[in-house]
């Protein structure tokens, strides 16, 4: 009897301060969070060196390949392997001399390389040859950030 | 005067529903938490290698700089060599005395045409060697941490992989 009687009286509580406190956090996680990272596969052990700082500037055209540890290629959202890698990358080079050609197409597109630190050097020279191949000249490794010791 | 009035209007309380702004913010505040995920930073080394250039002779004035790395069994790095010096001691050693004969060729010093800019080197590395050494030897020969400021200082600029190596 008690209890229902407390309830039905209505409490009012200042709710501003904690409004202003979840607003504030909400305004944190928005600034920290990072969609770009979006296009980096997990399964990829990136290799890590010292003198990886985030660029400065971002890249304007970019393309990212990813290599998994057994050579196998990974780009957009599929896995490919070196010969139908080769197909999608022409599909790539034709669209950026179609629509950059006003800044030099393929060849103003960095191709950045995030290669796994246990596949075979050869493997990732054989996927930048592919490259060279099809059109793009200029190359990023990537390398994730480790503190110096 | 019509502040005023305006004053007095303020004064009447007006009951704004809050519940349902709290909900949507509360939804918002698990979202942001739910999708944060912290990751180590990346960054790039950039190599610049157009097709023409590919065993063609090299414009620089300069002897290009020939960096060996040869792997052992299971990939693991065996011998490092720059042009014909070879470096012992463990991975990181060799590196490091490395690094030390790259500073010794070229110098640290800054200038618009210093002998960063000038020199290039080229990357012979086996085909098994795992790529993690050779984003080490990349480290080691583009810029080394200045241990008294923290600076990076900058070394060798240009890098290119030696044509068909290994293969």
């Amino acid at each position: 009897m008690k209890i229902k009687k407390n309830k039905r009286e209505m409490l009012e509580g200042d709710l501003t301060p904690m409004i202003d406190m979840t607003f504030q956090l909400i305004a944190f996680f928005m600034v920290l969070i990072n969609f770009t990272q979006a296009d980096q596969n997990k399964k990829i052990q990136l290799p890590q060196s010292e003198l990886a700082k985030p660029p400065e500037v971002p890249f304007e055209n970019a393309i990212t390949l990813q290599m998994y540890q057994d050579g196998m290629a990974y780009f957009d959202g599929n896995d490919y392997t070196l010969d139908s890698l080769r197909q999608r990358l022409v599909v790539e080079k034709q669209i950026a001399d179609d629509f950059k050609a006003d800044v030099g197409g393929a060849k103003s597109v960095t191709v950045i390389i995030r290669g796994d630190g246990r596949v075979a050097t050869g493997k990732v020279q054989e996927m930048i040859k592919l490259c060279q191949d099809v059109g793009f000249e200029k190359f990023a490794l990537r390398a994730k950030e480790e503190a110096p010791n | 005067m019509k502040l005023r009035k305006n004053e007095v209007h303020g004064r009447e309380k007006i009951e704004v529903p809050m519940t349902p702004m709290i909900d949507i913010v509360f939804q918002l505040l698990v979202f942001f938490i739910m999708t944060f995920k912290i990751v180590a930073m990346e960054g790039d080394f950039n190599i610049n290698m157009p097709q023409a250039a590919a065993g063609a002779p090299s414009t620089s004035l300069q002897v290009p700089m020939k960096l060996k790395l040869r792997a052992g069994p299971n990939g693991a790095l065996q011998s490092v060599a720059l042009n014909n010096t070879s470096f012992s001691g463990s991975a990181r050693e060799k590196f490091a005395q490395l690094q030390d004969a790259i500073v010794e060729q070229i110098g640290v010093a800054d200038g618009p045409s210093s002998a960063q800019e000038e020199s290039e080197i080229e990357i012979d590395a086996d085909y098994q060697l795992q790529y993690t050494y050779v984003i080490e030897a990349i480290t080691a020969v583009t810029g080394r941490i200045d241990p008294k400021t923290g600076e990076v200082q900058k070394l060798i600029e240009k890098i290119k992989f030696a044509p068909g190596a290994g293969g």
